[in-house]
C-alpha cells in the first residue's frame, strides 16, 4: 500500500509540476509602464509585422486590407486555423485590449483570458519584439475600422484542441534570444530584428519538424511550401546570390533582378514590405547577406 | 519473341499516348508566345529598373521608349496565346493555373490593370527619375496581382 501512495504522490506532483510548466506567461506590467505610443511608428509595425496578410479578408485588395475582419484559413496537419478578428472592435475584435492584453499575445502567445494560442500566430518570432513597438501597435490598431462579426473557430480535432498542451510546445520551442549572434554592425543588427522579429520571415522560410516547431539549425534555408505545391526558397547567401540592393529593390517594387515578379503568398509579404523606409529594406537586406547565415551556420 | 515485341509495342504506344495527354507546353506555340511577351515586358522593364535603381543613368528619351514598349506590349490582345487546355495541370512547361480558365474575367481585370500601369509610366518616364521612380511600385503590384493568384509556385 505504502508504494501505491508513494508512486500517487509522485503521479500527481508530476502533474502538478507539468501544469505549471504548461501555465500561460504573461508580461510584467512595470515592463510597460512609461511607454508612450507612436501612431506612425506603430504604421511601421503594423506593415513590418504582416498582420493584414493573415487578419484581413481574404482576397482583400488595397485600402480593404486595413479591414482586419479575419477568416483567412490555414490548413495544416493539425487541423484548420482560421485568422481571428483583430480589427478595433470591441466584441469581435481586439478593441477592447490593454497594451499589456497585446503584448501578453505577441510575446507569450497567451490570451487575455490567459489561454495559449495556436502558433499559427506566429508568437515565436514576435516574442523577439520591443514592447515600445508592441504599444505603438496597440494604438495604431486602435484607429482601424471595427468589424462586429467574430471569425469562425479553428477547425482543430483531438487531440490538437486541447490548449493547455500548447505550453508544453512553447517549452520545447520557444526561442529565446537571437538565432542570429556575432557582432553585428547597426543595420545588421536592424534587419536582425525585422527578419527575426516581426517580420517572421522564418516560419515560411525555416522548414519544420514533426511536431511543428522551427528547425533553427537550418534557418531561412527553405523548405517544402505547405500548400503541396512546390517550395519555399533559401534566403541563406549561399543559396540566394542577389545583391544587397536586388533584395531591398525586391521587398520595394517585387521585382526580382531578372524583372520576374513575385508570386503566391510573396506578393502579400511585398505590399507590406513595400510600405517600410528605404532604410529598413535595405537593413533586411543586409541581414540576409550575413555569411554567418550560410550553410545553416546560424545556430551555434 | 513475337510477345515480346508485342509487349514492347504496346509499351511504346502506351508511352506515346501518355506523351501525348501530357504535352511539353515548351513544344505548343501558344504557350512559347505568352511565355516571350512575358520576356519583352521584363526586358524593358529591365531598363526602367535599372534607372529607378541608379545602376544605370537616367535618360528621358530612353526611359521614354522602354515604358512606350511596355504599354504597347502590354495592350496586345492576349486571348489567343492562352487556348484552354494549356494550364499546367494540362502539361509541363507552364505555370499557368487552371484558374485563370476559370476566373476569365478578373483575369481580364488584372491584364487591363496592368496596361493602366504601363500606360502611368509611359507618361511618368519621361519626366524625371523620381517620376520613374514612383511608377516603378504600381507596375510591380500590378504584375504581382496576377502572377499571386494564377501563377504555380515554381518546383
Amino acid at each position: 500500500m505504502k508504494w501505491l501512495t508513494a508512486l500517487l504522490i509522485l503521479l500527481f506532483a508530476g502533474a502538478g509540476v507539468g501544469w505549471l510548466l504548461t501555465s500561460p506567461e504573461r508580461v510584467s506590467p512595470d515592463q510597460l509602464a512609461g511607454i508612450t505610443p507612436d501612431l506612425k511608428l506603430g504604421e511601421q509595425v503594423f506593415y513590418a509585422g504582416g498582420c493584414a496578410s493573415c487578419h484581413a479578408a481574404p482576397g482583400a485588395e488595397g485600402d480593404d486590407k486595413l479591414i482586419l475582419a479575419g477568416g483567412h484559413s490555414f490548413p495544416s496537419q493539425f487541423g484548420t486555423f482560421i485568422a481571428p478578428n483583430i480589427s478595433s472592435d470591441k466584441n469581435a475584435g481586439i478593441g477592447g485590449w490593454s497594451d499589456e492584453d497585446l503584448a501578453n499575445a505577441m510575446l507569450h502567445g497567451t490570451s487575455p483570458e490567459g489561454q495559449h494560442y495556436y502558433p499559427a500566430f506566429p508568437y515565436t518570432s514576435y516574442a523577439q519584439m520591443n514592447v515600445e513597438d508592441i504599444v505603438s501597435l496597440n494604438a495604431f490598431l486602435k484607429t482601424l475600422p471595427a468589424v462586429a462579426t467574430p471569425a469562425p473557430a479553428h477547425e482543430v480535432g483531438f487531440p490538437f484542441n486541447i490548449r493547455r498542451a500548447l505550453g508544453g510546445w512553447k517549452l520545447l520551442f520557444a526561442r529565446s534570444g537571437w538565432v542570429v549572434t556575432g557582432d553585428l554592425t547597426p543595420e545588421q543588427e536592424r534587419g536582425r530584428y525585422l527578419v527575426e522579429g516581426p517580420g517572421h520571415c522564418g516560419e515560411c522560410h525555416t522548414p519544420r519538424n514533426g511536431l511543428g516547431g522551427l528547425d533553427l539549425g537550418k534557418w531561412l534555408t527553405g523548405g517544402p511550401n505547405p500548400s503541396g505545391k512546390g517550395k519555399i526558397p533559401a534566403l541563406t547567401p549561399d543559396q540566394l546570390d542577389w545583391s544587397q540592393g536586388d533584395i531591398a529593390e525586391y521587398l520595394k517594387s517585387g521585382f526580382t533582378p531578372e524583372y520576374d515578379s513575385a508570386g503566391g503568398e510573396m506578393v502579400d509579404v511585398i505590399a507590406n514590405t513595400s510600405k517600410l523606409s528605404d532604410a529598413d529594406r535595405a537593413a533586411i537586406a543586409a541581414y540576409l547577406k550575413l555569411p554567418q547565415l550560410a550553410a545553416g551556420d546560424a545556430s551555434d | 519473341m513475337f510477345s515480346v515485341r508485342k509487349t514492347a509495342l504496346a509499351a511504346a504506344l502506351i508511352g506515346a499516348t501518355a506523351g501525348a495527354a501530357f504535352a511539353d507546353g515548351h513544344a505548343n506555340p501558344a504557350v512559347k508566345a505568352r511565355q516571350q511577351v512575358m520576356s519583352l515586358y521584363a526586358f524593358h522593364l529591365g531598363t526602367l529598373g535599372a534607372m529607378a535603381q541608379g545602376k544605370m543613368d537616367y535618360d528621358a528619351e530612353m526611359a521614354t521608349k522602354a515604358a512606350s514598349n511596355l504599354a504597347a506590349l502590354t495592350s496586345l490582345d492576349q486571348s489567343m496565346m492562352w487556348p484552354a487546355g494549356t494550364d499546367s495541370g494540362s502539361m509541363e512547361g507552364t505555370r499557368a493555373k487552371a484558374e485563370i480558365w476559370s476566373n476569365f474575367p478578373d483575369v481580364g481585370a488584372k491584364g487591363k490593370a496592368l496596361a493602366d500601369a504601363s500606360m502611368a509610366m509611359k507618361e511618368a518616364a519621361g519626366g524625371g527619375l523620381e517620376s520613374l521612380q514612383a511608377a516603378m511600385g504600381p507596375l510591380g503590384g500590378a504584375c504581382g496581382a496576377c502572377h499571386k493568384a494564377y501563377r504555380e509556385p515554381e518546383s
